[in-house]
């Protein structure tokens, strides 16, 4: 079909379509409703075929979703922020029914204050569940990670759901071209899904879901779960080779931006990386050999190819786009973890910035340089630096004296 | 035919001696002895046969499958508290896709039974249950309310009557009543959602419950069941009384036998002469403290009224 200017939400319906998903349940949310309006629009016109259902909250639409992927057809599902915490409870429930449901994330921060802008808070606060995460940088990625992320789920060796991530307005409302494959070949990568652990049928029946009495018996499932995640790093590359064979387009668990030959090294994810490679460009133009890590892949968390990226580096600033109240950024905590036992590893910084969808200016990235340059000369690492710009703060200061509180 | 069954029998029964003898709850589940709501699952499951899906909410029956043990023939999904019929839409819609798509032989299709306490029924599982209702999804709903929340040690819900004793109402000086809230009207809560089949019933009364089924089957869509179901340890009675104290709050008109077909109400059991509610109440130790130390009339004039005053709307009562 050749390429098309499609908004990251319109990727991921193509995605979907593509895929030939039998069934969408849906309920609607910001920025996340382009996706499933657009599938339900194809519905209607008879242009796909799938059936779908508008449920009465995310909870309910995450229990339909898991449930008929537990009965045996491919199921997508879509939402964002406040969505996803609403349907928290089901997310790690489905994920522990082992059911390669495949669902889409458009990244919004969270209530309170209530926003609309991105940040990363709700995706990563169901990292613990089980289900696996792919996030997106651009719209071409949002496409192609959904005809992945079900031959990922739907693998024997790790039947666990995924998510896609993309960030909300940046890149769910940002045009970019995107190559849409025709359906055979997309056939010839992912074929149609044959269950073999999860369905009913009255001559086989099953008991799924059931409660488990001991922590002997809890530990083991658990266990399974964790063991089928890391056994997706390896199936993940096996899909790698599939979809560049097939496509031509090369993915690994992380993409590594000038990084060969960097010393100081920013660490970041989604939307905001496109930001984080110009900062990058600009400090090599100024003589500084800088170089960028952008986490694509963060469950199962891609501990090897990291550690190995990052051999020998001076310095490593993780750019969070989320914040954990209290501690700081959740992957840097993430980082620290990995490459802590490592004999060279480098100076790990810590920033705070793009919350709520917030930019990050030239000035900010030139910040954050400097100040891996200033660690590494005193080897002194501050706490986490929370990012905001002085006319920022200005702004701000005029809305609290309209509220009376300036 | 969706949904029919070629060895379901649709035709009614007369007598007790009429209903199947093949038992599809087996033996041996963990349910607390005179169970009333496990007795009214083994009819319900006696009537509805070994195909289909039962989709559980959290409540006592979810210990029914612990690893690797299941009572049932047939399958079985554990959700969470708040959304059996939201499972029990993934699963039908899904069904129906894998017949549409020959994948499944029309023969070999389920029925989709949700199964959970009142505990979800009325309270968590509500938003969920609308749902359902107003997507007109094909599926049997059996809620076995025990008039509190029964696993977590009987803590008052919206299906716990007025003037009982819960862990979290318990009668004192300052509320002798104990629970000061009326018990919600699930039955007409759903059936505002105008669903073709609607029933209460009981364990006690057998072929009432087996003929409910047998006539909820020709009907495409929600067809929903409220059995009134006595729980010895939350209720304080002895296990050996279950059937008969469900039958009693027949009797007394606490629990009217009905139906509801497209909204329209019937009811198909009516007491020739109501015995007095006391005779219900004064069994049970979670009404004990209406009649001791001493005996509070006005709580136990206002719950005879409002038995009285819901039979006279029906003009069923002089």
């Amino acid at each position: 079909m050749g390429k098309e200017m499609l908004t990251g939400n319109g990727a991921a319906a193509w995605g979907v379509r593509l895929a030939e998903v039998d069934y969408i349940p849906a309920y609607p949310i910001t920025p996340q409703t382009e996706i499933i309006e657009t599938i339900a629009k194809w519905i209607s016109d008879g242009a796909m075929d799938a059936s779908f259902v508008t449920m009465d909250s995310e909870h309910s639409m995450v229990t339909a979703a898991g449930a008929a992927s537990a009965t045996g057809v491919r199921t997508f599902t879509a939402t964002s922020s406040q969505g996803l915490l609403y349907g928290f409870e089901m997310i790690y429930t489905v994920a522990g029914w082992r059911v390669p449901l495949v669902m889409v994330n458009v990244s919004r921060g969270l209530s309170s204050p209530i926003t609309l802008g991105p940040d990363h808070n709700d995706i990563l606060a169901i990292r613990d569940s089980g289900f696996l995460q792919i996030h997106c940088e651009t719209c071409q990625e949002v496409f192609d990670s959904i005809l992945m992320a079900y031959k990922l789920a739907e693998d024997e060796r790790v039947l666990l759901p995924v998510i896609v991530n993309m960030d909300g307005f940046y890149l769910s409302f940002t045009r970019e071209p995107v190559e849409i494959p025709d359906v055979e070949t997309v056939r010839s990568f992912l074929p149609e899904y044959q269950p073999e652990h999860a369905f009913f049928k009255p001559a086989q029946p099953m008991a799924q879901g059931v409660a488990v009495l001991g922590g002997e018996f809890y530990s083991y499932f658990k266990y399974q779960m964790h063991l089928a995640s890391k056994n997706a790093l390896e199936v993940y590359k096996e899909v790698c080779g599939d979809f560049e064979q097939k496509f031509g387009r090369k993915y690994r668990a992380i993409e590594e931006y000038m990084l060969e030959d960097a010393e100081y090294v920013l660490v970041m994810t989604n939307s905001f990386s496109t930001l984080g490679k110009a900062a990058v460009k600009r400090a090599r133009e100024k003589g500084l050999k800088a170089g960028l890590l952008r986490l694509r892949v963060l469950r199962p968390f891609p501990d090897p190819d990291i550690k190995n990226a990052l051999k020998g580096k001076r310095a490593v600033a993780v750019i969070d786009q989320n914040i954990s109240v209290g501690k700081g950024g959740i992957i840097y905590s993430e980082m620290a973890g990995c490459l802590y036992n490592e004999i060279n590893r480098p100076l790990l910084l810590s920033f705070i910035g793009g919350l709520g969808g917030k930019n990050i200016s030239p000035e900010e990235f030139e910040f954050i340089f400097d100040k891996m340059t200033t660690a590494e000369d005193t080897g002194i690492v501050e706490t986490p630096h929370l990012l905001y710009t002085e006319n920022e703060w200005k702004e701000m200061a005029g809305l609290k004296e309209i509220a009376g509180k300036g | 035919m969706q949904g029919r069954d070629k060895d379901m029998d649709t035709a009614p029964i007369r007598s007790i001696r009429e209903i199947p003898p093949e038992e599809n709850v087996l033996s041996g589940t963990p349910a607390c002895a005179g169970c009333g709501g496990l007795l009214t699952l083994r009819h319900c499951l006696k009537a509805l046969g070994e195909k289909i899906v039962i989709v559980n909410a959290a409540s006592c029956f979810t210990l029914l499958s612990i690893y690797p043990f299941t009572p049932f023939k047939n399958s079985w999904l554990y959700t969470a508290m708040a959304c059996a019929p939201a499972g029990a839409q993934g699963v039908r819609d899904a069904l129906d896709i894998l017949i549409k798509k020959g994948k499944l032989d029309p023969e070999e299709n389920l029925k989709v039974v949700v199964l959970t306490g009142d505990g979800s029924a009325y309270d968590m599982g509500l938003s969920s249950t609308s749902g359902a209702l107003y997507r007109n999804l094909d599926f049997y709903y059996i809620c076995y309310d025990n008039e509190a929340y029964g696993n977590t040690g009987f803590q008052q819900s919206g299906a716990t009557p007025f003037g009982s004793r819960t862990a979290t109402s318990p009668p004192g000086g300052v509320r002798p009543a104990g629970t000061q809230l009326q018990k919600k009207d699930l039955f007409e809560i759903w059936n505002s959602h105008n669903p073709p089949y609607l029933a209460t019933i009981s364990p006690a009364y057998p072929v009432d419950l087996m003929n409910k089924f047998r006539k909820a089957e020709q009907y495409k869509g929600p067809k929903l069941f409220i059995s009134h179901s006595s729980c010895p340890p939350g209720w304080g009675f002895d296990p050996s009384q279950s059937v008969s104290l469900a039958k009693l709050s027949v009797e007394t008109g606490i629990w009217p036998l009905k139906e509801s077909v497209h909204g329209k109400v019937e009811h198909t059991f009516v007491p020739k002469k109501f015995k007095p509610v006391e005779d219900y109440l004064k069994e049970q130790e979670r009404f004990a403290h209406l009649f001791k130390p001493v005996r509070q009339e006005d709580i136990l004039k206002s719950i005879q009224g409002m038995v009285d005053e819901y039979w006279r709307k029906y003009k069923l009562l002089p």
